[in-house]
């Protein structure tokens, strides 16, 4: 199946953005207090927001009339390209909020750079999600940092999480022929050019969190291609539920 | 959002209040005039007051699981941003509630203690299990309905905090409740399987709704207090009726029925007039053995224990901070 690259682009945004949501959207009514609730309950809006420009400008790209929901609610696990990092499971508090900043501290200089895309829609949503982003980032380097730097068992928990999520990172840093056709056309950015300022910000929060940042090197990979890992077809099966069931009707 | 606590009676009737402090209270409160955190106020007036918003607290943090348990199956994306969005506010109510609660005197972990104890009472709709999509309809519509019903004269309760701190609550519970008739139009106006969907929410929500007002006047001697004190303006009866002749025109446009063969529309009156209310049913849900009673508890009570290690890591962090300023402050004047 081949797509218009520009399409593979906002759907790979905007995959990455719902999926995140979504997990995020699990710690309603179960969250360690009630300020951080709603505080995840915020991000969780932010992400899904950001997901619903991104999907309706990749549908007009595509041209075959899928709207938001379709692409959000009719595709199998296949056709998803967010990265793993953002479908792994909640886990404790602590995998939470290290998945999260691994995925904010690389989309905080993204979409300040995609600000300048050639492509307008894409740059709208930049303007948006940039400021948006940003309080992502401090929310949870700021939780990292407790968490690390607090008591013997959320230390624990904390460096955990850093090494189990800490191999998902690499993804987000891929580009294949399609992302290197839109970085020439000036619409996408080289990840590589935000690895710096990335890097800065982890070393920053895990120093100050007290906890080792592990090795880079080998790191798990698949998701921009549609391979992905056992959790997604189960966060599927959950959040397209009535659209599988009662296809075709209007909610 | 619900407030249930309001038929509840206190114990003492603040008799032993010193009678000329009693009197110049009653006529500020008769003068409309808002009783603030630091006036004098007779124990009873206080403690009903930490009662009743206590238990709003409650029910708006219990009342985001039924909501909550349709996050992730929401059948669209406006839809699930929306819910997320409303559940995220009725969390914000409970905030503003437990900070009202706190100019009382009384710390807000100590009122949680007591809802996860199971000391204190929360609205007794939320031990009702949400089965489909059409209930989260039938909660904002009915539920937020009846809600609103009590809250809107709360807004001129004679205690300002809670007074204030309603009409807040009250813009976006009027928000939801318009909120869950568009979703239950949307199923109503749907396919016969949504509708069917909406008809059994319907059926499910209604009488429990109808209940939420609390027991019948003739039954309940309880209000007289809050009425003098202008913590409650309207009886029970009296606000079950608004609602009721609110709710049923509504259900009738959607093209839903009412589950109740006695409903009759009085010309005389104008008023809807409905069926017996099964009481035995709501003595028992509020005595505990309703649906999902133990459930809900169950679930706020695991939540809270196993959220502790990152409630205590936050308090050791600003701890070790907090030293480290100090230690920081010694050295440069040692320097």
């Amino acid at each position: 199946m081949t797509h218009d690259p520009r399409f593979l682009f906002a759907l790979r945004l905007a995959d990455d953005a719902l999926i995140l949501g979504h997990r995020l959207s699990e710690w309603i009514g179960v969250a360690p207090q009630l300020e951080e609730e709603l505080a995840l309950a915020n991000i969780a809006l932010d992400l899904i927001g950001q997901a619903r420009m991104l999907y309706a400008h990749a549908g007009e790209i595509e041209g075959k009339g899928r709207d938001e929901d379709a692409l959000a609610y009719l595709r199998d696990v296949p056709d998803w390209q967010n990265v793993l990092l953002v479908e792994q499971p909640n886990g404790d508090f602590a995998r939470t909020i290290v998945r999260q900043l691994i995925y904010s501290a690389f989309m905080a200089p993204l979409w300040r750079g995609l600000k300048a895309s050639a492509d307008p829609t894409i740059a709208a949503v930049a303007a948006k999600a940039e400021k948006e982003v940003a309080y992502h980032v401090r929310h949870a380097g700021e939780w990292l940092i407790r968490l690390g730097d607090g008591t013997d068992e959320s230390h624990a928990r904390a460096a955990e999480a850093v090494e189990e999520l800490w191999p998902y990172g690499g993804e987000l840093f891929e580009v294949d022929e399609a992302g290197r056709t839109l970085i020439a056309a000036g619409i996408a950015m080289d990840p590589e050019s935000v690895r710096a300022e990335w890097n800065t910000t982890m070393d920053m929060v895990l120093a100050q969190a007290t906890l080792a940042r592990p090795a880079d090197g080998w790191h798990q990979s698949g998701g921009r291609k549609g391979r992905h890992s056992e959790h997604l077809g189960h966060l599927l099966a959950d959040m397209q539920f009535l659209q599988r069931a009662y296809p075709g009707a209007t909610w | 959002m619900y407030t249930q606590a309001l038929n509840a009676k206190d114990a003492a009737d603040g008799g032993a209040e010193d009678a000329d402090r009693m009197a110049r209270f009653q006529a500020r409160i008769d003068a409309e005039e808002r009783i603030e955190p630091n006036d004098w106020m007779p124990e009873a007036y206080r403690r009903t007051l930490v009662r009743q918003i206590s238990q709003h607290a409650h029910s708006e943090i219990v009342g985001m699981l039924p909501e909550g348990n349709w996050v992730t199956r929401a059948p669209s994306l406006r839809r699930k941003a929306a819910l997320i969005a409303k559940v995220q506010d009725e969390g914000g109510h409970g905030l503003y509630l437990y900070s009202a609660a706190e100019t009382l005197g009384v710390a807000r972990e100590e009122l949680v203690d007591q809802l996860l104890s199971g000391k204190a009472k929360y609205s007794s709709i939320f031990n009702y299990p949400t089965l489909s999509w059409a209930d989260i309809g039938a909660i904002g519509w009915l539920v937020d309905g009846a809600a609103i019903m009590n809250q809107i004269p709360l807004c001129r309760c004679s205690y300002g905090p809670y007074a204030r701190a309603m009409i807040k609550v009250c813009k976006e519970e009027s928000f939801h409740q318009r909120q869950g008739f568009e979703i239950m139009n949307t199923l109503a106006k749907g396919s016969p399987a949504q509708k069917a969907m909406a008809q059994d929410a319907l059926n499910r929500w209604w009488w429990p709704s109808v209940m939420m007002f609390g027991p019948p006047d003739s039954a309940s001697q309880h209000s007289d207090t809050s009425m003098r004190w202008k913590i409650k303006r309207f009886t029970n009866d009296e606000l079950r009726q608004q609602f009721i002749d609110a709710t049923v025109p509504q259900a009738h446009y959607m093209g839903l029925e009412i589950p109740d063969p006695a409903l009759k529309h009085d010309a005389e009156s104008g008023h809807w007039t409905i069926g017996e209310i099964d009481w035995t049913e709501f003595k028992a849900v509020i005595a505990g053995n309703g649906p999902c009673n133990r459930q809900r508890l169950r679930q706020r009570r695991e939540a809270h224990e196993s959220g502790a290690w990152v409630r205590e890591a936050a308090l050791a962090h600003a701890e070790k901070r907090r030293r480290r300023a100090a230690a920081a402050v010694t050295a440069a004047a040692a320097e």
